[in-house]
């Protein structure tokens, strides 16, 4: 037979990886045809909403529905007191504690769920919740982290002994009722020596703010019980929908093959729909008891004031070094804030996430973490906002102690970091606090991003404006913002990464159909990364059938394979990965049909894009889409019809994802405005799957990082009044705030993933922040300044500006 | 975030409109383009049990530019304003500063007499319209009047017009000179952390009349008479727009809140304003 295409039109036919498939999600997103969980109409639908709490600390001494029992609409009111036969008024939270679904007998957070009131439609809630009379007694109010461990006041009740003494929690002892856990890792005695002994140490302290995340649709979700045949099914916005669905067999005691869950489009998560919140408790309670569908969507103040927060760590920094820079010791404590209930969605063993990776990308031989996690008057959560957990924070810390050590030294900050990167050849690197890195070269991606901004002439620049600044010819300030970053993405290894027991494999089945085309579900859910688009990429070039030809679905708990789901960058590292082992399971029987169909040993053949072709005798091949055919007509000896295949994959490891970005700012002074003047950033997250989705994911993640470091933040007054409700005090940059970015690449696969691809969507937000934020400390490097708070939103600049004297 | 129940009318004229405000007084309020009143409604602030919606009543969307004076309709939208050719050459101020208020989708629903009747002192255009020296027209029951908008803003939300009258008209005299809005804000769709509105007319190398209006820095727009005195009679030179400065501060009273303390607001009133003047005084 004649092959009349070229091979390399056979590669570009199946737009598989490397190549810039647009993406096959954006047709019905741009045309107003995605279907999201507020779309999800059923017959008889009622709505739900709650009474929220206007104190931060509270006893509730009585709740009376009768007036919003009376509105028109109005079904039910359901309080703690309703849900407490039931065993439902606490549930369990993904960190081992839990949390009130619905107040009992006080609230520990302004916004907190008090009551949920069911009507026929939300206009009837929200007259209903209106009258629903509480009678609260207010309660001293802790915001502060560091007076809560002090205090007398004890927030949460459950936590104490009758004598008032703090039992153990789900990470072990506590010291203070209102203290969660400490946690630790590293070498402490060692690490306090070393840098007890050392020539140059600098010390920092630094506040990386409570933020949230903010993606366009709110939570939300539909409950539907059927009473005839017992069966849940439970729409909703859920990052991990086959842990939801556990977690709701579990404290339903609904079996769970009754409970269908299912996350439509999801129009963005960013860490925010990890969680399980009261909504969805409530939701399926109140469809139980009515026996109607009940839906519960957020509003967006409902959203940034409750559910899942970000961030909130007061972070203390020692850092040693030799007089010629090489650091020889790191030391961190946080005070984590976590609010009122400990939230966090953190693999269970991991309650301050993998900020043991805040050793970053140097050497360093030796480091002490220690974190204590705190109950304070605000809202759950600390989540992961588009960064692996607690990798924001960690990234932050170490490139702030960089800088800091960079004054210290009265070192470039670019050749600080280079004198300390890992090299090259040291990877797999195992690193103080005991990560194994996969692989790395940091040294090339530093001097790519270097050399790409001209940095020395970035410099020379800088001292010019200086001088110019101090003649009085400009009021302009000049910052060069430097990251290099190293994620830790990927989780992860069951042997220590489960959530509340479920082990964080992915996975992906694959069913080929006899015409050539296929379906594969994942156990992943996308919210915007375009899984549709690259896992079909991943396959066509493992099993050479046209990626356009390939169905992704993902998200249908009743037909995808089990999953942890999309969030902390595990998609590509784990489901990936369990797709192509998926695609090579097919491609070895694949092989099997073929040897067979051309009459050789199996041996005999090899794969080649998209066929099996006899060794070296490449004019005898047959096609996948042939093959397929002959899965389903022929009768194999030895071999069953159908072509499918399962893989659940456990990864050996987390992969790296490392990068180096750039970022050149100039400052008004006087004003405290900032104008980013360019933005570099090159990513190297192996194996390049889709070059375009990379690009989109960088400016997203960018974008985010922007806005944390220059003024995204739930800020709280003295009363625990969250002073950040809406979006116009929640910062939400529009394209007018955003600079052009300039994105770059190396690539360093990870030697231990299937294709080598390490994870993206979240190493642009983990470099970014920490980018714009040394950016803005750099201008003020050469007047003394060693350390200002994020965020830096006018006043705060301006206030740096101040401090050090620059207004005259 | 759903407001409370309310009656929604669309009269057709005006006799009409008053006859509703008249019936309902408290209870009843007008809108223009709802996008100060709406928000408002829906976060419960503001109880509106009879919405009157002015859309439909003629006479108040036309922008009127005679030998003396621009005479702007009130529902004349802030796209309408940046669009208006001729506007733009003869009082320029207005498309600077209506490019300033919040994004392209808002501005194509608010009105002119929506920003200034709402009385939100983060509103732009009542400092702009105290600089300009405007004049809003309002009728109720008792007919027509017309209130100085150096008169109108008594504080936050309260403003001389009764709550039975509505304002159809902004009559501004045609302004002379150099001209500037300059706003601070946090982010596109923001209100102002200062903003001042500078309209400086220069006769030889000296400054023979200026207003100048502060907006977001106190409950209500702050014409400051006092700067404009400090900067009358001088080559507007480092000396004097020093003395503008400190006047504007003595008449401005800033509140803290997420934009930041008092303190910084009154430097950044005093960088805006200085740099209004300086961008006025080179187009005078
Ligand atoms: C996201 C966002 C950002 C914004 N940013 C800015 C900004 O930067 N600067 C700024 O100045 N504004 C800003 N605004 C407000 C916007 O300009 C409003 O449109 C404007 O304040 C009100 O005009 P309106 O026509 O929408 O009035 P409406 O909302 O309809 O009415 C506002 C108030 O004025 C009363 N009213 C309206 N018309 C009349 C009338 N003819 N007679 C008597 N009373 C009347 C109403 O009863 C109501 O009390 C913003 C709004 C939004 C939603």
């Amino acid at each position: 037979m004649k092959d009349e295409v070229t091979r390399e039109e056979r590669v570009d036919n199946l737009k598989g990886m490397g190549c810039s498939r647009k993406r096959v999600e954006d047709a019905r997103f741009t045309q107003g045809k995605g279907n999201y969980v507020d779309d999800v109409k059923l017959d008889g639908m009622l709505f739900g909403d709650f009474v929220r709490s206007p104190y931060a600390h509270a006893r509730i001494k009585s709740i009376d529905t009768a007036a919003a029992l009376e509105v028109p609409g109005v079904l039910a009111v359901l309080t703690a007191a309703d849900l407490e036969p039931l065993g439902l008024h606490w549930m369990p939270t993904l960190a081992g504690d839990k949390q009130m679904v619905l107040a009992d007998g006080k609230v520990l957070f302004q916004g907190q769920e008090v009551a949920f009131v069911v009507a026929e439609d939300r206009y009837a809630a929200a007259d209903g919740i209106e009258l629903v009379e509480v009678e609260y007694e207010e309660l001293p109010v802790l915001v502060d982290p560091f007076e809560a461990l002090k205090s007398d006041v004890v927030l949460r009740e459950d936590t104490v002994d009758e004598n008032g003494k703090a039992t153990d929690g789900a990470h072990g002892p506590r010291k203070h009722p209102n203290h969660i856990f400490t946690w630790d890792a590293g070498d402490k005695e060692p690490t306090e020596e070393v840098i007890a002994n050392a020539d140059v140490v600098a010390e920092e302290s630094m506040y990386y703010h409570r933020t949230h995340p903010c993606p366009l649709e709110t939570c939300g979700c539909v409950a539907s019980m059927d009473k005839v045949n017992g069966k849940l099914t439970l729409w909703g916005t859920f990052q991990a929908p086959h842990a939801i669905r556990t977690i709701v067999s579990l404290i339903s005691g609904l079996e769970e093959h009754n409970i269908r869950v299912i996350s439509p489009d999801i129009g963005g998560g960013f860490g925010n729909k990890v969680g399980a919140y009261p909504g969805y408790v409530c939701s399926v309670v109140a469809s139980i008891v009515t026996g109607k569908p009940v839906k519960w969507i957020e509003d967006r103040m409902d959203n940034l004031m409750t559910t899942a927060f970000a961030r909130d760590y007061w972070m203390k920094g020692k850092i040693s070094a030799t007089p010629e820079g090489k650091i020889t010791g790191l030391h961190c404590h946080v005070t984590a804030d976590h609010g009122g209930f400990d939230a966090c969605a953190d693999p269970t063993k991991f309650p301050a996430g993998f900020m043991n990776i805040c050793t970053g990308s140097y050497d360093i031989p030796t480091a002490y973490l220690e974190v204590d996690g705190v109950y304070t008057n605000k809202a759950p959560g600390g989540v992961s906002y588009r960064c692996s957990f607690r990798v924001t924070e960690a990234v932050y810390f170490i490139e702030r102690m960089i800088e800091v050590l960079a004054i210290k030294l009265d070192m470039d900050a670019a050749e600080l970091r280079r004198i300390n990167f890992i090299k090259k050849e040291q990877f797999p690197y195992t690193a103080a606090l005991g990560w194994e890195y996969d692989s790395g070269d940091y040294h090339t991606a530093w001097d790519k991003a270097l050399k790409a901004v001209d940095y020395d002439g970035l410099r020379a620049e800088q001292a010019q404006r200086v001088e110019d600044f101090k003649a009085g010819k400009t009021r302009k300030l000049m910052g060069i913002g430097l990251s290099f970053f190293t994620e830790i993405v990927g989780a992860g290894p069951v042997k220590n990464c489960d959530i509340l027991g479920l082990g964080m494999f992915d996975s992906c089945e694959i069913r080929i159909h006899p015409t050539g085309s296929a379906i594969a579900r994942l156990g992943t859910i996308s919210q915007g990364q375009g899984h549709a688009t690259t896992f079909a990429q991943i396959l066509a070039s493992e099993i050479g059938l046209p990626a356009d030809s390939i169905t992704i679905e993902e998200g249908d708990t009743d037909t995808a394979p089990y999953g942890l789901g999309t969030y902390g960058s595990r998609s590509t590292p784990v489901a990936g990965a369990a797709t192509a082992m998926a695609g090579r399971k097919i491609r070895a029987k694949a092989q099997m049909i073929a040897a067979y169909l051309l009459e050789v040993h199996d041996d005999d053949v090899e794969f080649d894009v998209d066929r099996f072709v006899v060794k070296g005798a490449p004019e005898k091949f047959k096609t996948m889409k042939e093959i397929a055919f002959a899965a389903y007509n022929q009768a194999i000896p030895g071999i069953e019809p159908g072509l499918e295949a399962v893989s659940y994959y456990d990864p050996p490891n987390m992969t790296y994802p490392f990068g180096a970005y750039v970022c050149v700012m100039d400052i008004d002074v006087d004003t405290g405005v900032p104008d980013i003047r360019r933005f570099y950033a090159l990513d190297d997250c192996g194996t390049r799957i889709n070059p375009m989705i990379i690009e989109g994911q960088v400016h997203g993640g960018l974008t985010e990082a922007l806005a944390v470091a220059l003024g995204q933040e739930i800020a709280y007054d003295d009363m625990g009044n969250c002073k950040t409700g809406t979006l116009m005090d929640f910062f939400l940059p529009t394209a007018w705030e955003v600079p052009n970015y300039e994105t770059d690449f190396t690539v360093t696969p990870s030697p231990h993933h299937p294709i080598g691809a390490k994870g993206v969507g979240e190493s642009p937000h983990v470099g970014g922040v920490p980018c714009f934020s040394n950016a803005v400390q750099d201008a003020f490097r050469p007047f003394g300044n060693m350390h200002t708070n994020m965020p830096h939103d006018h006043w705060r600049i301006w206030k740096t500006a101040n401090d050090l004297g620059l207004h005259g | 975030m759903i407001p409370a129940a309310f009656e929604y009318y669309r009269p057709k004229d005006m006799a009409g409109v008053l006859s509703i405000l008249e019936e309902h007084g408290d209870d009843a309020r007008v809108m223009a383009g709802g996008h100060s009143l709406i928000p408002m409604m829906k976060l419960r602030m503001a109880d509106v049990p009879h919405l009157i919606d002015l859309q439909d009543v003629g006479g108040m969307s036309d922008i009127e530019i005679s030998s003396d004076s621009i005479r702007i309709g009130a529902l004349v939208t802030q796209a309408e304003i940046i669009d208006h050719a001729d506007l733009a050459k003869v009082a320029p101020i207005l498309r600077e500063a209506a490019l300033q208020i919040a994004d392209p989708q808002v501005r194509y629903m608010g009105t002119v007499g929506g920003n200034v009747a709402n009385g939100d002192p983060g509103n732009d255009m009542p400092g702009l319209m105290q600089c300009l020296d405007a004049v809003f027209t309002v009728v109720g029951a008792d007919g027509e009047r017309d209130i100085p908008a150096r008169d109108f803003y008594e504080a936050a939300y309260m403003t001389a017009r009764e709550d039975e009258e509505v304002l159809t008209a902004v009559t501004i005299p045609l302004p002379n000179g150099g001209y500037a809005y300059e706003k601070q804000k946090r982010k596109i769709g923001d209100y102002a952390t200062a903003a001042a509105a500078v309209q400086i007319v220069k006769d030889g190398e000296t400054c023979s009349s200026v207003a100048i209006a502060m907006t977001n820095l106190s409950d209500t727009p702050i014409y400051s008479e006092a700067a404009g005195a400090a900067l009358i009679g001088t080559a507007v030179d480092a000396v004097a727009l020093d003395a503008a400065v400190a006047a504007m501060l003595g008449d401005i009273d800033p509140s803290e809140d997420n934009r930041g303390p008092v303190a910084f607001k009154n430097h950044v009133a005093g960088v805006i304003l200085r740099r209004a003047i300086e961008r006025a005084w080179s187009r005078a």
